[in-house]
């Protein structure tokens, strides 16, 4: 076998337990894993992984594990389980790994779906949760786990610790010294190297298919774009079951050959975030945004000079730190405040935030604030925007440095052809798309058009630089009646980046304008309330007051104007609006235990209301039936004002 | 459960404690075998958390005699009770409250220190070799007991239910063969007893601790505890199994008062 060189992952490494080998031998004494276990980062060194995996795989074998078997991995990150994960892929099986805070019944569909005869569990907890329904998993025929804590007490003789597992492996490799690289030089590029389940929030979950040369082709496609180095961090802290972990902590780390950080537990993660200090790094957009606020709430209690400080150069920030870091012109006085700025302000509380030694930071999974997004860049740090699903190997696009714009998701990444279909619903083409649905041959072909593209189920644009915009899930794009798309998602996300709105419901399709619901946020804008000195009672009462409602066209009047910047999106500003009288609430049926809201529903719980908004009346009252928490019913009843916002018209805008 | 309880460690025999005139307990008999979980229960006042002083050396019996691993016991100080293994933790929780929950639990190695004040203060090599294990051991505790992620905190900023917590983690880092628990669970809600329980169970099991408790919740005490002794105004009026102990008269009597 050659090498190629230190930087570049050479040829023919087409398979995940290679490309670990390989690391072992060009970089063995480097950090592969760490763990923060007793108090202390503790670190495996790649050629100690690869020993253990080794372990781990003739281990497995001498259990009978065999090629094509699935392997069940239930736990938090625990270098363990990602170890496990690569000695199954030695033998050809396939790791499944699971949601771990699911209940019992919720694992024993993917348990009996994948056929498990083996599972990886983290600790007596995942234990338990398995021998519950291991009647109905007649398959499964071994439980390994790693912790050994409270497990004194377990004697079936299915159940192992980790320990003796890499025992009997080390005795297996000791007897047939040739067993294990002769399994591993049979593994393929094509072969199944890892299986996913989708959330499922249609229907049945489904085990996404991903062979081994799907997830390094992203890997690859990403190391490229982002310059990703092996002398880098990532803190793994995210489910394994999901796809971005995979790609991130697994796919990604083999590939490029950097260190992935196993925080202590899921309580610690803000204090190894500090402590390691990632160069890489994931968060979906809430925890951005609960980072910011634990800032900006401390930030309060600071003495009244910090205070002024912290403001004024954040003030700078959003002036030129974005430009700065997109390393656009920037006039020099800017630059020098900037600098300034670093050392005072933006250095420590990139400190704080853990985030001082970020090259790249990613967020995705949901829509996140323009604010909020551009908040963190012009801090300094490099935070950039990514689209992709279980399907592709989360995958898709990638905001290229120095061209992140909030709206668009970047650029297709190497690899990946795009198509906008007629229904604007987003197609992709490219080698990280799935094998296969697991046993589901109709849904793959669904899935799939003649061409070979992938049917993302979003709907979206491309824009003049290229970039994909995503606005809408594809089912509920509809037109107006004008013929200009409607997406209702798109333009409720807008309302909800205002902490004042809470919840909005947009109408539209085969209509001549948009109209809204309002639900605002009662925290936000109780507390505004109270700062104004505006009494109140209670939502209904909060909901209903004169300051309110122009507090909400405010917000509506500067989504109109973003919007009427927006050639494709110019039709629909929202014209009328009202806030309703009561929270959507999922108890009420209103909106998905996820709190999605269940447009349908609410649209034919509302008619009157609707229908009040397209008739130009100005109040419409309304009465409806609500439960209460305890079970008990109610009524609740208003007389509910409908308002006018401000729109921009396209020819006012040329002007 | 499989596990299986020893010898007798610790055999008090007619213990009689008084305070002036007045009397705390009067003639109490019972022991406590190795590796087993003994309940203290009683209604308020009835000496219970007395009788854990005289176990480990606070108040000193007037009458009676205490025997512990086969000797009879002099006079001693709680101190001296510590040296000799048990540990134990408080009604009112006794934390520091500055320090962090790290410097509480180390506290309870204090025993265990060899190196001088001075070796300390200069950080000489055995006082460093020492504070090392000591840390490891008190990681061990804080890994067991899940509170990682409050290490740093000072103590007077967490919710009562992890101090008390921190505080069974104070006890467990002396490495105790018997440890006496007063009132673990008490104003802690459903969720937090729940914890408390699986960690005492634990300590039993993993580290084959000696368990004393005293513990007002029936539910509790009937489910974690091996043997049950009931006292009432300072006399002791049921021993036994949890399930004797419940049906018996006296016992119900105390608990629920007698109809006249």
């Amino acid at each position: 076998m050659s090498f190629g060189t230190p930087t570049g992952t050479p040829e023919g490494l087409q398979t995940f337990p290679r490309l670990l080998f390989y690391h072992a031998q060009v970089r063995g004494n480097a950090p592969a894993i760490r763990e923060k276990d007793l108090g202390i980062w503790q670190i495996w060194t790649w050629s100690g992984v690869a020993e253990r995996v080794r372990a781990l795989a003739s281990g497995l074998a001498a259990l009978g594990f065999k090629r094509g078997d699935n392997l069940a991995i239930i736990g938090d990150n625990r270098p363990h389980l990602y170890m496990m994960m690569s000695a199954a892929q030695c033998l050809g099986g396939v790791p499944v790994p699971l949601y771990q805070d699911a209940v019992a019944d919720e694992m024993l569909f993917v348990l009996q779906d994948a056929a498990v005869r083996f599972a990886m569990v983290e600790n007596q907890e995942q234990v338990d949760k398995l021998l519950d329904v291991k009647d109905q998993v007649p398959l499964l025929e071994h439980i390994v786990y790693d912790d050994p804590r409270g497990m004194r007490h377990y004697n079936q003789p299915f159940l192992h610790d980790i320990r003796a597992l890499m025992e009997m492996g080390r005795i297996h490799n000791r007897n047939h010294p040739d067993f294990l690289d002769a399994e591993v030089a049979q593994g393929r590029a094509s072969d199944v190297s890892v299986m996913l389940y989708t959330s499922g929030t249609t229907g049945m979950p489904k085990g996404v298919c991903q062979t081994h040369a799907a997830f390094i082709a992203s890997a690859q496609g990403g190391r490229q774009i982002d310059q990703l180095e092996a002398a880098g961090d990532i803190l793994s802290y995210l489910p394994m079951a999901w796809v971005g972990d995979h790609l991130f902590s697994f796919a990604q780390a083999l590939v490029v050959g950097f260190t992935i950080n196993c925080p202590e537990s899921s309580d610690t993660v803000m204090t190894d975030l500090r402590e390691i200090g990632p160069t890489y790094y994931f968060a979906p957009p809430r925890v951005f945004e609960s980072l910011l606020t634990s800032v900006m709430i401390r930030m309060e209690d600071a003495s009244a000079i910090k205070r002024k400080m912290f403001h004024y150069f954040l003030g700078v920030a959003k002036r030129c730190g974005s430009a700065i870091l997109d390393g656009k012109p920037v006039r020099s006085s800017d630059r020098l405040l900037y600098g300034l700025g670093t050392f005072l302000v933006y250095g420590p509380l990139r400190n704080v935030l853990g985030l001082s030694r970020i090259r790249v930071a990613y967020t995705a999974g949901a829509a996140i604030g323009p604010e909020l997004f551009s908040f963190y860049r012009s801090i300094g740090i490099n935070l950039k925007q990514l689209y992709g699903q279980t399907e592709t190997c989360a995958y898709v696009c990638l905001q290229p440095d120095g061209q992140v714009k909030p709206s668009s998701v970047g650029a297709p990444a190497p690899g990946v052809e795009i198509k906008i279909a007629s229904n604007s619903e987003v197609l992709v083409k490219g080698p990280m798309l799935l094998k296969e649905y697991y046993k589901r041959p109709d849904a793959t072909a669904e899935s799939m058009n003649a061409d070979g593209y992938f049917l993302t189920g979003d709907a979206g644009f491309i824009d003049a630089d290229g970039h994909l915009n995503i606005i809408d899930r594809a089912k509920d794009v509809g037109r107006l009646a004008n013929g200009a798309m409607f997406a209702p998602n798109y333009i409720e996300n807008k309302l909800k980046f205002f902490q004042y709105i809470k919840e909005a419901v947009c109408f539209g399709h085969e209509r001549d304008q948009v109209c809204a619901f309002i639900n605002i946020d009662v925290g936000a804008v109780g507390n505004w309330a109270e700062r104004q000195g505006i009494a109140y009672s209670g939502y209904t009462d909060l909901a209903s007051k004169p300051q309110v409602h122009a507090l909400v066209k405010s917000c509506i009047d500067e989504v109109n104007a973003t919007l009427a910047n927006d050639a494709m999106m110019a039709d629909s500003q929202v014209h009328r609006f009202l806030i309703l009288h009561k929270e959507l609430d999922p108890d009420d049926d209103e909106l998905t235990r996820t709190r999605k809201v269940r447009r349908k529903f609410v649209a034919k719980k509302y008619q009157v209301l609707i229908d009040a908004l397209y008739s130009g009346q100005s109040t419409q009252f309304i009465e409806t039936e609500v439960k209460f928490e305890d079970g008990r019913r109610g009524k609740v009843s208003a007389d509910l004002r409908i308002i006018d916002a401000k729109t921009v018209s396209a020819a006012q805008q040329a002007v | 459960m499989s596990k299986k309880t020893g010898e007798v460690i610790l055999d008090l025999q007619s213990i009689s404690l008084r305070f002036g005139g007045v009397k705390a307990l009067t003639d109490i008999s019972f022991d406590v075998r190795e590796h087993e979980i003994r309940a203290i229960i009683g209604p308020n006042g009835a000496g219970k958390s007395s009788m854990l002083n005289v176990i480990n050396g606070v108040y000193h019996p007037q009458e009676g005699v205490i025997i512990f691993h086969g000797q009879e016991r002099k006079r001693m100080e709680p101190h001296q009770a510590a040296t000799q293994g048990i540990a134990r933790t408080f009604q009112n929780i006794a934390l520091f409250k500055g320090m962090s929950v790290l410097d509480n639990i180390m506290t309870g190695r204090i025993t265990r220190m060899k190196a001088s004040f001075i070796e300390h203060a200069l950080w000489l090599g055995r006082a460093k070799r020492e504070e090392l294990e000591h840390r490891k051991k008190v990681e061990e505790v804080i890994d067991f007991l899940e509170i990682q992620h409050i290490r740093k905190t000072p103590v007077g900023r967490l919710p009562y239910g992890l101090q008390k917590r921190v505080e069974l983690g104070r006890a467990l880092a002396a490495e105790p063969s018997m440890l006496l628990l007063d009132e673990p669970m008490a104003g802690m809600n459903v969720e937090e007893k729940q914890d408390m329980c699986r960690f005492i169970l634990d300590v039993n099991d993993q580290f084959g601790t000696t368990i004393v408790l005293i513990e007002h919740d029936m539910g509790v005490v009937m489910d974690i505890s091996d043997r049950v002794v009931v006292l009432d105004y300072g006399k002791k009026i049921g021993d036994g199994l949890p399930d004797d102990v419940k049906n018996n008269e006296d016992v119900i009597s105390a608990y629920l008062g007698v109809s006249h």
